[in-house]
């Protein structure tokens, strides 16, 4: 990616550096995500970005510069609702974790895809608590061992673009930090869907999660997610066995359902006028 | 009118343009009231999925320029204390109107109780400051509710409007007030060389959307709302200043009625549900000669604590009709010096007139 100044203009120079760990995957999403802020031309007063607890919830909090709330854990969804109520015209943007939003919040993801309430939510799944220290999440792969899950994982892991295309959403992908161009191409996408959009985005967490799987370097894990994915139009030639274990990448759904605020303001609008009248 | 109902007409009065809530027993009244009534105004009315995520849209709409609202229960409540704490944290101005019921736990779902005082208070973690209010009349959830919205906007902090399921459901006379003879507390917002989180004590707020690239956290912060979570002195400053700021207010705050105390040698104090026999078994008192007087909060946070330590020195006794344990007598117990006795009843009945009136007789 060539070096571009205008980034800048979105960062919070004077934050940096990150408190990141060396290799993990919440730099490149940050990088993709401002790279693509620059390209559609998004002024960043039009940003609104809303986080809750956990690692990637600080690539918005605090180090881009645009309208932030940092939440509680795992309810940036809830509260996002009621920004994006009160400001329909604005992106609202929520950056967070698996464990945050699908864990501890999936309650909120669920719902706020039914509503279709036109969020843009880039979930960053590490596979991992990765902030406490390497807790199991629901994410956590079967057998994998973690800090509680010392004899490996007995769950199997939660398929949350899955659940939040049966739950509604106009839009769907998912991604991995390997696929940069692919991720932000995708994330314009989502900034320009009026529904509820969703990328999950897999990132590495080499230091609580890599280490545990084999994969001690932030590249181990970018090669595995590169010899890993599958795109999703080639899914149809594989069988469930050879599907087993990888990453289906590539845009999951896209369609057009009535965005929640704009029902909502046409029932506003229509009583406002008949109690004018009446 | 329903106690219920007249809430959430306060909050019509009170400006109130964005209400989120989940249903329950008995505060659902609240939330279809002003999904009727909301959008005739502009206004927003939504049902979330659980508690969490109610307090949780308020507060995100507040931000977003609302004055914004829920209603709920005990069990909701309790859901809803780690973003009330948010919203201390955060100076974020709310109404939580809590329709008090029996409980732990579900309790008993449909009754009344006044169980929720010391939750209002310390429900969630950390020190912090709460404004409370307690109705006992239909017209007093309307001008209550109203005046609570004044108060979160005025000290920028959550305030809770503490009815119970007694008055929730009562159906009383109610006059609507005339909109200009209540007083609209609009939000201060900052300009260029203001900080939101400090330089005085209570900052003005920039809310979200107006390019002014406004940080807000529940993590400990500095002035400009940047997280700074290992500094001491950053903490101590933050949470003593959003501590103090209704503190120092205590006297402005409080809300009090006094009944026959020139002369009273023993004083009931009740509040909400608890005072309307209260004010029964007084008045029969006096009218058998006996010299008792009544003092009925309608604030409970911050604590009318010299109110009560006036009373304390004047009378022999105080006796606290209260449909709890003693939440509100330990409470007074603190700040006087006389014997403190609670009359306490729980099981989701209020007290009978004769049963507060055999206690005074027993003490007079």
């Amino acid at each position: 990616m060539a070096a571009n100044n205008n980034i800048l203009n979105y960062i919070r120079e004077e934050i940096f550096p990150t408190a990141f760990c060396p290799g993990c995957g919440c730099g490149t999403v940050l990088n993709c995500f401002v790279h693509m802020l620059d390209k559609v031309g998004i002024d960043k007063r039009d940003l609104i970005l809303v986080t809750g607890i956990g690692c990637s919830s600080w690539i918005p909090s605090p180090y881009l510069e645009a309208d932030t709330l940092h939440t509680t854990h795992g309810r940036p969804i809830a509260f996002a609702t009621g920004v994006k109520v009160m400001k329909p015209d604005k992106y609202v943007v929520v950056i967070a974790g698996d464990g945050d939003l699908a864990g501890i919040g999936g309650n909120h993801l669920m719902h706020a895809a039914r509503r279709n309430v036109g969020l843009k939510v880039f979930l960053v799944n590490n596979y991992i608590y990765g902030m406490t220290g390497g807790q199991v999440a629901p994410t956590t792969p079967t057998g994998v061992p973690t800090t509680t899950t010392p004899y490996g994982n007995p769950e199997p892991p939660m398929n949350i673009a899955e659940i939040v295309t049966a739950a509604g959403a106009d839009y769907v992908a998912r991604w991995t930090t390997y696929h940069v161009r692919k991720l932000m191409h995708s994330m314009e996408q989502a900034m320009k869907k009026k529904g509820f959009s969703l990328i999950e985005i897999m990132s590495q967490c080499p230091v609580s999660y890599g280490k545990r799987v084999k994969l001690k370097k932030g590249s181990d894990m970018l090669r595995y997610f590169r010899d890993n994915s599958v795109p999703i139009q080639k899914t149809g030639d594989l069988t469930e066995e050879e599907l087993s274990g990888k990453i289906v990448i590539g845009k999951l759904v896209d369609r057009e359902r009535t965005e929640f605020t704009a029902t909502l303001n046409a029932i506003v609008e229509k009583r406002e006028k008949e109690v004018g009248t009446s | 009118m329903q106690g219920d109902t007249a809430c959430a007409y306060g909050a019509l009065y009170g400006g109130c343009n964005f209400f989120a809530g989940y249903p329950i027993t008995p505060a659902s009244e609240i939330a279809e009231s002003l999904s009727i009534e909301l959008p005739n105004v502009g206004g927003y009315c939504l049902q979330m999925e659980d508690e969490i995520a109610s307090i949780g849209a308020v507060i995100g709409a507040v931000w977003a320029g609302a004055r914004g609202m829920t209603a709920t229960s005990g069990p909701g409540f309790s859901l809803m204390q780690e973003n009330i704490g948010y919203a201390f944290m955060t100076e974020t101005p709310c109404v939580i109107i809590d329709v008090q019921r029996s409980g732990p736990s579900t309790g008993q779902a449909t009754l009344p109780a006044q169980g929720d005082i010391m939750q209002a208070r310390w429900g969630t973690h950390g020190d912090h400051q709460i404004i409370a209010l307690s109705p006992a009349t239909v017209q007093e959830c309307l001008t209550l509710t109203a005046d609570a919205f004044n108060l979160a906007e005025r000290y920028r902090n959550p305030v809770i409007v503490l009815t119970d399921g007694e008055i929730g459901h009562l159906r009383e006379k109610m006059t609507f007030p005339d909109p200009s003879d209540i007083e609209l507390v609009n939000r201060r917002l900052g300009s260029s060389n203001q900080h939101a989180f400090g330089g005085e004590m209570i900052p003005p707020m920039f809310e979200l959307g107006h390019g002014s690239f406004v940080h807000v956290t529940g993590s400990s912060h500095k002035e400009t709302g940047m997280r700074d979570v290992f500094s001491q002195e950053v903490h101590d400053t933050l949470i003593r200043r959003i501590y103090t700021k209704i503190d120092v207010n205590r006297d402005k705050l409080v809300r009090v009625e006094e009944h026959f105390m020139d002369d009273a040698e023993v004083a009931l104090v009740s509040l909400g549900v608890a005072s309307r026999p209260t004010m029964g078994a007084v008045l029969e008192a006096r009218n058998n000669g006996l010299k008792v007087g009544f003092l009925r909060l309608m604030i409970v946070w911050p604590f009318p604590k010299k109110k009560i330590a006036a009373i304390g020195k004047k009378v022999k006794k105080i006796l606290v009709p209260e449909m709890n344990l003693g939440q509100l007598s330990r409470e007074i117990e603190r700040f006087v010096d006389c014997e403190v006795v609670s009359i306490s009843k729980v099981g989701g009945v209020s007290h009978r007139v004769s049963e507060i009136y055999s206690v005074i007789e027993h003490y007079t």
